[in-house]
């Protein structure tokens, strides 16, 4: 892997039960507040917290896109119509045309609460499912995706990556090969991820989610909450008239655990080898991140591999925390989601302060902060890992 | 904008198709089409815990990583790989929905585990030891193209060596009447960057707006248009007949993805 050509976070937008849109994401990371509240989705009986966005259900599709109704892509819809952004990718189809703009999607589950629904209402003598279920248009992973192109109406290339909480990280990987191998100028990418039962009662069966909102890097941390997020950015190249302030993505670094299905590997080698990449790209050395955004889901063994694969690279002093306290977990969307977040740091001067953890575990040597800092920020990292022991870490930075 | 790569082993499995030079065979007509149902090997590669938990999509999707990464004789280890399908593991899935559906809702942890989109790259990366990145992709019927494009870019784009393992498998019933897929099907290919003493073509793409080709032979059309990974048959075909040529490929409802083979000697 070697250096790559930084690319312009154009515009960007993301909606999660901590705001919806960039605003009200920001302010309230400034008040560290935090979305999370006990879990009432549909008909769960899970004694869980989860992080859920208000209202997705009343959005509603344009008319000639029903077939893709599902809530995961309503929360996507309710996303998009957010800071201006659906005329942000109308202005680079018109800059690049509509063939030379590319959409890269993460998610993990898609729509698949409409086949989780749809199985409730099997005819009770054949088995068959309803006859308006469409799975395409809603539970495919590349309904969302599908979604966002014709909602947007670009033609380039188009493709849903999904490799669990690491999905919408890697879509920066892909978008910035196809811009420099020419097949595309702009890319759409971005991630979108909602409740479901799959997702709820499968980490519950793991052991892996919390009772209680979950304490990223707490003595006492616990498990993660689950979360809904669906985020989005315009990547292009870089403008000759390039402003100072503007948002760069400067390093992708990806990886594999070779490890475990669903435990990462214990020391973080998968971690490490995604991060040192990432500066690799972007031609950094670890002293030159100021803030590093955590995947930091709030699992014992998380957040143990991830500080001892941060402390190896960076030392004990570079500030760090997870906005997953805030936010919940947002699996596929989580990448896209914090990688904005990054960008709202570096564009107000901001590190977020972790919420929700009281006693950080005196083992972990990482230098994680749970006050909010305000300082000049040039170069974040942003770290996603999945189940599969997949690995991405993302480093962005600011113009001039 | 055209992106060029070299096809350094392939491997194939799927319903009356065994491996790559059984395959090849068939393509070019010199062994007749005998539809079978896919014979998936158990992935011995994997230690015997993990070997117990596979289902079919992790089965077909390793049975041909593996035959292209040894039919190349490349370090699978040292290989960053892409995998694309237009569905994760189907019979996991409609057992998932089926327990939320009961008032018990009973999930197995391990079955939750295995459900993930990138549940074959994960076994891959343990069963190779490998450390090397891995993407993992769906776009529904065009899952092949989108694989091709994504594989074949990262060769050119970070100059190394990048597996291509697409592959589709089953939903059982009630979901099958949804999305008939009739059985697994996988292609895999390994690319690189610079020519090697075992490749077997090089391949340049791009995407297209002309019409997408078909095969010749109906059984053979028929497929094609039955599972997503199949979509990649033209290309086989011309890779198998060793003379080269061009052919369209299915990609996206307003594109296509043209492929101009030419064989090394």
């Amino acid at each position: 892997m070697s250096a790559m050509t930084p690319l312009l976070l154009k515009e960007f937008t993301a909606s999660s039960c901590l705001g919806v849109g960039a605003d009200a994401t920001l302010h309230a990371l400034i008040a560290q507040r935090s979305g999370l509240k006990r879990c009432e989705f549909e008909s769960v009986n899970i004694d869980t917290y989860v992080g859920e966005v208000p209202d997705v259900d009343a959005q509603r599709l344009p008319a000639n896109l029903q077939k893709f109704n599902c809530r995961n892509n309503r929360l996507a819809e309710l996303a998009l119509q957010q800071d201006g952004f659906l005329e942000s990718v109308q202005a680079a189809a018109c800059r690049w045309g509509r063939r030379r703009v590319g959409v890269f999607i993460g998610t993990s589950t898609s729509g698949i609460l409409q086949t989780e629904l749809a199985y409730r209402a099997r005819d009770p003598d054949s088995g068959v499912l309803p006859p308006g279920f469409e799975y395409a248009t809603t539970h495919n992973t590349f309904s969302v995706a599908d979604y966002v192109r014709q909602r947007c109406r670009l033609e380039g290339p188009a493709v849903a990556v999904s490799s669990a909480c690491a999905s919408s990280a890697k879509v920066f990987g892909s978008a910035r090969r196809m811009i420099e191998a020419g097949l595309i100028d702009a890319a759409l990418v971005g991630g979108t991820d909602s409740l479901c039962l799959t997702t709820l009662y499968g980490f519950h069966s793991l052991q892996l989610s919390s009772t209680a909102p979950c304490r990223p890097f707490d003595v006492a941390r616990d498990g993660i909450s689950i979360g809904e997020a669906a985020a989005f950015a315009v990547l292009e190249r870089l403008p000759d008239d390039l402003q100072g302030g503007s948002v760069l993505l400067l390093g992708v670094g990806e990886s594999s655990d070779a490890y475990h299905m669903s435990a990462p590997h214990p020391e973080g080698q998968g971690a490490k080898r995604a991060m040192h990449a990432a500066l690799t790209a972007a031609s950094l050395e670890p002293s030159d991140v100021d803030y590093i955004n955590l995947h930091g889901t709030g699992t014992p063994s998380n957040d143990r591999a991830e500080s001892q694969a941060i402390t190896s690279i960076f030392g004990p002093t570079t500030p760090c925390s997870s906005t997953k306290g805030a936010t919940g977990h947002t699996l596929g969307a989580a990448g896209a989601l914090e990688a904005m977040i990054c960008a709202l740091s570096i564009k107000n001067g901001l590190m977020p302060g972790g919420v929700h953890t009281t006693r950080i575990d005196p083992t972990l040597t990482a230098h994680y902060i749970r006050e909010n800092r305000r300082a000049a920020i040039r170069r974040v990292l942003s770290n996603s890992f999945g189940f599969g022991g997949t690995n991405c870490s993302l480093i962005f930075g600011a113009a001039g | 904008m055209k992106v060029s790569a070299y096809v350094g082993g392939i491997g194939v499995l799927g319903p009356g198709l065994n491996n790559w030079p059984q395959a090849a065979a068939v393509l070019t007509g010199r062994q007749a089409y005998v539809p079978a149902a896919t014979a998936l090997p158990s992935p011995a590669m994997l230690p015997p815990a993990e070997r117990r938990r596979t289902g079919r999509v992790v089965k077909v999707a390793l049975g041909v990583a593996l035959e292209a990464t040894s039919s190349a004789g490349a370090d699978a280890a040292q290989i960053a790989s892409v995998f694309s399908s237009s569905g994760s593991d189907g019979h996991i899935c409609h057992e998932i929905c089926q327990a939320l559906a009961l008032p018990t809702r009973e999930v197995s942890p391990t079955r939750f585990s295995n459900s993930v989109h990138n549940v074959a790259s994960g076994y891959w990366s343990i069963a190779t030891g490998s450390f090397a990145p891995s993407n993992v992709l769906c776009a529904f019927d065009a899952s092949f193209g989108a694989g091709l494009l994504e594989s074949m870019i990262q060769t050119s784009v970070d100059k190394r060596p990048v597996l291509l393992v697409a592959y589709d498998t089953e939903y059982p019933p009630p979901l099958h009447l949804k999305r008939p897929i009739p059985d697994a099907l996988g292609v895999a290919m390994l690319f690189t960057p610079e020519k090697g003493t075992r490749s077997l073509a090089r391949i340049e793409a791009t995407v297209t707006a002309e019409a997408c080709d078909s095969m010749a032979d109906p059984q053979l059309e028929a497929l094609r248009r039955a599972i997503p990974a199949a979509r990649a048959l033209p290309l086989l075909l011309l890779l198998a007949a060793g003379k080269g040529g061009r052919t369209l490929l299915e990609y996206l409802d307003v594109s296509r993805i043209a492929v101009q083979v030419d064989t090394c000697s």
